[in-house]
C-alpha cells in the first residue's frame, strides 16, 4: 500500500499493526532526546489547502521526531479560487523529490487524485467530508490504551455526522476492530444510508441520552457555526439543549467512559468545559496520540513498497506500483 | 528457510557458555563494583541479558539492572526493507550517563546492528564506558566493531546463517548454523 | 455508372441496404437514390443511368441521419473545450447529421446576434446541420425574458435555459404561454436548484462513504412534476431534458396519459451507467443530473419502450482535460456523447432486443426533428438528404475521440453498432470513420 488515503481501504490487521507501531514511537516521548535517525534525509513535503495548525503542527512535529525534513505548504486560497491546479503542484512537489506528501484539502478525494500521479507517498491529512484517517487512528488508540481493546466496546459519536470526515474515518476503523457505534445527531446532520454503508454494526439515534446509555466512548463532534446559516438546526442553543454532551448526560454512560474530541472545542456548544477538562476527557491525551500514531504512520509507509505487512503483499504491491513509476520516468 | 541445519552448541553447551561469559565479564571488566548497567539488543540479547545478570549477581558482584534496547530506528537500511519488522520495546529504566554499559546481543556479524544500538544508547546520556558483550562472533564484520567478550567464535562462510535459539523465546536452547551451499548448491543465486 | 469515389458530391445510388426509415413505415432492403442534395427516390432495384456514384450497403443500415437535439458546442466562449467545427466532426464521426446546439455559450445565444453567429460558423466550419436554441431568460440568470421572437425569425428551433432550470414559477409559465406564439417548444433542464444545492453526484450510501454532497432525485422530480404542471397550465409544448429517475419517467407517462403536450429525452449515460460509475471514472462520471442506480436505468428503458420517452440525447458536454483533471466536487459537470450516442443505443437497446432498429431510429432521428420541427429525420420525397449507414455487427474498443475534449466514461469500452458512411445533404461526409 503505497498511500493512506483512507481507513476505508485498510484491513484490520492492517490497522491493528499501525496502533501497534504507536506504541514505542509513544515511548520516545519520554526520552530526553525524542528524536530518532529513522526517516533521516527523507522529506515530507505538508501540502494544507485548508487551514488546519494543529494536524498540520502535529505532523511537522511527527516528521521532525522520526529526523524528516519538513516542507511547509499552506495554499491560503479556497480550492475554488482558480490558480495553480492540484496536480500541478502535486507534480512540482514531485520533482523536488520529497518523499511525503501529507495532504489536507477541502475537497473530498483530492488526494485520491494526486496518489497515482506521484511517486510520493500520499498521506491525508483530511479531506473534505470523507476521511482524516490519522484522526480516526489516534481515536482508536487513545480507546485501546486506556480499554485495552475496541473490540465489543459501545461507542458514541455525535453531532455533525454529515460533514464529519473524523466521524466517517472513526466508523470504518472502529467498525473493522469490531465496536459497536451509535451515531447520534439531529436528523439533519446524520448523512443518508448511512447503515447500508457501515453495516449493521452501526445504530442511530436521534437522543443523546438513550444513545449514552451504556456507552464505553463518547466522541464529541466539533459542529461548524456555520451550519445554522445553512438550515441544518434552528440555532446553536437548541443544539446544546438537545445534543451537548454535559457531565448529567455523562452520567448516563459506563462511569469509566472515555470523552474524546478532535478538536478545536466550541466550549459550552457541543461540549461543556466541565466535562472537557474533567477526568474522563482525553481531549490532551489525544494530542499527544497524535504524533505517536502519525510517526507510525510515516515510519510504516516509508518502506520501499509502502506500508506492506507480508511478503505475498510486495509482490502485489511491486505489480502495482511499477508501471505507475514507469510512467512518470 | 527449510535450509540444512547444523547443530554447533547443545543445551548444556549453551548454558555452560552463558556462565563461563559471566566470569569472563568479571575479568574484563575492572571494577565491578562501579556502577554498572546491563542492556540487551532485542531480540535475543534481552534473555541474553537477564542471564547474564543473573550469574553476575550469584557471582557476588551487586546485580546490574537490565534495560532493552530496540534498534529498528537506528538501521541503517530501512530504504531496502520491504517489511518493517515489528518495533520492540525499548526500555532503559535508568540513567546510561557515567555508567559502565554491557551491550549484549546474540550473534555478532557484520557490526551494524551495534552500530546502530550504540547510536541509540548515545541518545539515552553519556555512558562512561561500553563493552560489547555476545554470544557467538561469527566474523564478516563490515565495521571496525569486536566483542570484548565473545562466547563461542564460529568460523562461517557469508550465506550461512547462524542461529540462536533461547528458551524464554524459542522454547529450546541452542546454536545452528543453516548452511545453504553444501547440500543443495543451486539455490544459492536464488536467495 | 461508376464505383462511387472517397467523398462523392454528385448523384448517388446507395444499393442493397437495410432501409429503415420510420416516418414513412419503411423497414426493409431497398436502394436509396439522392440527387442534388435531396432524397430522389426510395424503392427497391431502383435503376439509374449516367454519372451516378454507387454505395453498396448490403449488410447495413440504411437511415436518415441521426439528430441529436441536446449538444453544447462551447462555442463561443469555450474553444479550447470545443468548436463547431469540431463538434460538428465528432457529430458526424458518431452518425450524427444534425446538433442541436444549447445556448449557455459564454456570452449565452439569448439574442439574434448570437443565432446569427451560430449560423454563420456552421456554415463555414460545420461539418453536420447545426439548429440553434435561444435561451429563455436573459443572460440565462432567470430573471426576464429574451428575445424569443426575434430568435426565432433568425432560426432558433427552441428555447432553453439548459444548464438551469428557471426557477421562478411566474417567469417559467410566461415563457411557455410566449412560446406558444410561436409554436416553439420549451426545453426544461428539471431541477431544484435549492434542493441540488452543492451536490455532486446521487445522493445516498455512495455519496456517504465517498463523503461527496449528494443531489437528491427528488431535485429532478420536483422540477418535472412543477413544468409539467405548468405546461398544463398554458397548454404550450414542454420538453423535459435528460431524464434520470424512475419518478420523473412516471411523471411524464402519466402527463402524456392526461393529454399534456409533453416531451422527454433520455441520454445514453443514463440509460447504461449507475452512480457505481463514479468510483471507476472519477470526473467522467460527474454530470448533471447525476448518474442514479439501477432501477432508473431500467424504468427510462421501459419508458423508451413504451414511449414516454420520446427521443435519446447526448447532452455532449465537453471540457478540457485541465478542468476535469480536478478535485471532484469542482471539476465542471458533464461528458461528451456525440460519437457513443449510436454505438451505446445499438450496444445496449437493439442487442438487448429493448428496441427495433425503427424504434431506435425514431428516437435518434424522427422523433428529435419532429418536436423541433426540423425538416430532417426522415428519407421522404425532397427531404434533405441526410443519411446514415450503420454497420450493426462492427465492433470497436473506443479509444480516443474526434471531440476536442476527451471527457468520456465510456473510453476502452468496446461497443457494438458503428456508422460507417454519413451523408450530409447529399455529400458524403464520412466513410469508415474517415472524415471528409
Amino acid at each position: 500500500m503505497k498511500d493512506l488515503l483512507g481507513l476505508e481501504k485498510m484491513t484490520r490487521a492492517q490497522i491493528e499493526r499501525i496502533l501497534e507501531t504507536t506504541r514505542p514511537m509513544k515511548a520516545l516521548f519520554t526520552r530526553s532526546i525524542k528524536k530518532v535517525p529513522v526517516l533521516r534525509g527523507k522529506t515530507v513535503a505538508l501540502l494544507f489547502f485548508e487551514p488546519s495548525t494543529r494536524t498540520r503542527s502535529s505532523f511537522e512535529l511527527a516528521a521532525k521526531r522520526l529526523s524528516a525534513d519538513t516542507l511547509n505548504i499552506a495554499v491560503a486560497t479556497s480550492s475554488v479560487t482558480k490558480g495553480e491546479s492540484l496536480l500541478d503542484t502535486a507534480k512540482t512537489l514531485e520533482a523536488m523529490k520529497v518523499d511525503f506528501m501529507v495532504l489536507r484539502h477541502s475537497s473530498s478525494g483530492a488526494p485520491d487524485l494526486v496518489a497515482p500521479e506521484v511517486k510520493a507517498r500520499v498521506i491525508n491529512a483530511g479531506d473534505g467530508t470523507h476521511e482524516h484517517p490519522t484522526q480516526g487512528l489516534l481515536d482508536m488508540f487513545t480507546i485501546l490504551e486506556k480499554k485495552d481493546r475496541v473490540d465489543g466496546l459501545r461507542i458514541v459519536i455525535v453531532g455533525d455526522v454529515l460533514h464529519s470526515r473524523v466521524a466517517r474515518s472513526n466508523l470504518w476503523g472502529l467498525t473493522k476492530l469490531g465496536a459497536q457505534v451509535t451515531v447520534c445527531g439531529p436528523a439533519t446532520l446524520i448523512p443518508p444510508g448511512i447503515r447500508e454503508v457501515f453495516g449493521k454494526k452501526v445504530q442511530v439515534s436521534f437522543n443523546l441520552e438513550e444513545a449514552l446509555r451504556g456507552a464505553d466512548v463518547i466522541n464529541v463532534l466539533r459542529l461548524q457555526r456555520e451550519r445554522q446559516e445553512g438550515n441544518y438546526l434552528p440555532s446553536l442553543r437548541e443544539y446544546t439543549e438537545l445534543y451537548g454532551l454535559n457531565q448529567n448526560r455523562l452520567r448516563l454512560a459506563k462511569p469509566d467512559c472515555l470523552v474524546l474530541h478532535p478538536g478545536p472545542m466550541n466550549r459550552g456548544v457541543e461540549i461543556s468545559s466541565e466535562v472537557a477538562d474533567g477526568p474522563r476527557s482525553m481531549i490532551l491525551e489525544q494530542v499527544t496520540n497524535g504524533i505517536a500514531v502519525r510517526m507510525a504512520v510515516l515510519y510504516m509507509f516509508s518502506g520501499p513498497n509502502g506500508f506492506t505487512l507480508d511478503p505475498s503483499e510486495i509482490e502485489k504491491e511491486n505489480n502495482a506500483i511499477e508501471p505507475a513509476l514507469r510512467d512518470i520516468a | 528457510m527449510n535450509l540444512p541445519r547444523k547443530n554447533i552448541l547443545t543445551k548444556n553447551q549453551v548454558r555452560v557458555l552463558i556462565e563461563k561469559m559471566a566470569k569472563t565479564i568479571l575479568k574484563t571488566v575492572p571494577e565491578p563494583t562501579a556502577e554498572w548497567v546491563v542492556v540487551g539488543i532485542q531480540r535475543r540479547g534481552v534473555p541474553l541479558a537477564e542471564r547474564l545478570g543473573r550469574h553476575l549477581a550469584d557471582a557476588g558482584v551487586p546485580r546490574p539492572p537490565v534495560g532493552t534496547l530496540d534498534i529498528t530506528f537506528y538501521r541503517d537500511d530501512m530504504d531496502e526493507v520491504a517489511l518493517h519488522p515489528i518495533v520492540q520495546d525499548t526500555d532503559i529504566p535508568f540513567d546510561v550517563t557515567g555508567k559502565v554499559v554491557l551491550l549484549v546481543d546474540d550473534v555478532l556479524y557484520t557490526g551494524r546492528t551495534i552500530r546502530s544500538a550504540l547510536d541509540e544508547l548515545m541518545d539515552f546520556g553519556r555512558p562512561k564506558k561500553i563493552y560489547l558483550v555476545v554470544l557467538v562472533d561469527r566474523g564478516h564484520r563490515e565495521l571496525p566493531i569486536h566483542a570484548d567478550v565473545a562466547g563461542e567464535t564460529v568460523s562461517t562462510a557469508a550465506d550461512e546463517m547462524v542461529e540462536v535459539h533461547l528458551e524464554e523465546i524459542d522454547g529450546e536452547d541452542a546454536v545452528w548454523l543453516r548452511s545453504p551451499g553444501k547440500e543443495s548448491p543451486g539455490r544459492k543465486g536464488a536467495r | 455508372m461508376n464505383d462511387i469515389k472517397k467523398f462523392s458530391e454528385g448523384p448517388l445510388l446507395i444499393r442493397g441496404g437495410r432501409v429503415v426509415d420510420p416516418a414513412h413505415k419503411r423497414d426493409g432492403l431497398m436502394d436509396v437514390l439522392v440527387r442534388e442534395g435531396k432524397i430522389a427516390q426510395v424503392g427497391k432495384n431502383i435503376k439509374v443511368s449516367g454519372d451516378v456514384s454507387v454505395l453498396e450497403a448490403r449488410g447495413l443500415i440504411v437511415a436518415p441521419g441521426l439528430v441529436d437535439m441536446h449538444v453544447h458546442l462551447r462555442e463561443p466562449g469555450n474553444e479550447d473545450a470545443e468548436t463547431i467545427e469540431s463538434g460538428t466532426r465528432a457529430a458526424v464521426a458518431g452518425g450524427i447529421t444534425s446538433v442541436v446546439a444549447m445556448p449557455n455559450t459564454r456570452p449565452p445565444m439569448d439574442n439574434v446576434a448570437g443565432v446569427r453567429f451560430i449560423l454563420r460558423k456552421a456554415e463555414e466550419s460545420g461539418a453536420a446541420r447545426v439548429w440553434p436554441t435561444g435561451t429563455i431568460t436573459r443572460g440565462r440568470t432567470g430573471e426576464s425574458l429574451s428575445e424569443i421572437g426575434a430568435m426565432v425569425g433568425d432560426g432558433c428551433v427552441a428555447i432553453t435555459d439548459d444548464g438551469a432550470s428557471v426557477a421562478n414559477s411566474q417567469l417559467l409559465r410566461r415563457a411557455l404561454e410566449y412560446a406558444k406564439v410561436f409554436d416553439l417548444v420549451v426545453i426544461e433542464h428539471a431541477e431544484d436548484r435549492a434542493l441540488m444545492a452543492d451536490g455532486v453526484m446521487n445522493e445516498g450510501p455512495l455519496a456517504t462513504r465517498l463523503g461527496y454532497k449528494g443531489i437528491p432525485r427528488q431535485a429532478e422530480y420536483v422540477a418535472v412534476a412543477r413544468d409539467i404542471a405548468l405546461a398544463e397550465l398554458t397548454g404550450s409544448r414542454l420538453h423535459v431534458a435528460h431524464l434520470s429517475t424512475l419518478e420523473s419517467v412516471e411523471l411524464v407517462r402519466a402527463a402524456k396519459k392526461r393529454g399534456v403536450r409533453v416531451t422527454a429525452e433520455a441520454t445514453p449515460h443514463h440509460l447504461t451507467l449507475t452512480e457505481d460509475a463514479v468510483t471507476r471514472c472519477g470526473t467522467n462520471a460527474k454530470m448533471n443530473p447525476p448518474l442514479r442506480l439501477k432501477k432508473d436505468c431500467e424504468a427510462l428503458v421501459t419508458g423508451l419502450v413504451d414511449g414516454t420517452i420520446d427521443a435519446i440525447a447526448s447532452d455532449h458536454a465537453p471540457h478540457t482535460r485541465s478542468a476535469k483533471e480536478q478535485e471532484f466536487s469542482v471539476a465542471p459537470f458533464g461528458i461528451i456523447g456525440l460519437e457513443t450516442l449510436l454505438p451505446l443505443a445499438v450496444t445496449h437497446l437493439i442487442r438487448k432486443k429493448a428496441l427495433s432498429w425503427t424504434d431506435l431510429i425514431r428516437k435518434i432521428s424522427l422523433n428529435p426533428a419532429k418536436i423541433l420541427k426540423l425538416p430532417v429525420g426522415h428519407l421522404g420525397p425532397a427531404a434533405p438528404a441526410d443519411v446514415v449507414l450503420i454497420d450493426p455487427n462492427r465492433t470497436r474498443t473506443i479509444t480516443s475521440f474526434c471531440s476536442l475534449s476527451q471527457n468520456s466514461p465510456f473510453a476502452g469500452k468496446t461497443l457494438t453498432g458503428f456508422a460507417t458512411v454519413v451523408i450530409v445533404g447529399g455529400r458524403v461526409v464520412m466513410r469508415d470513420g474517415l472524415l471528409k
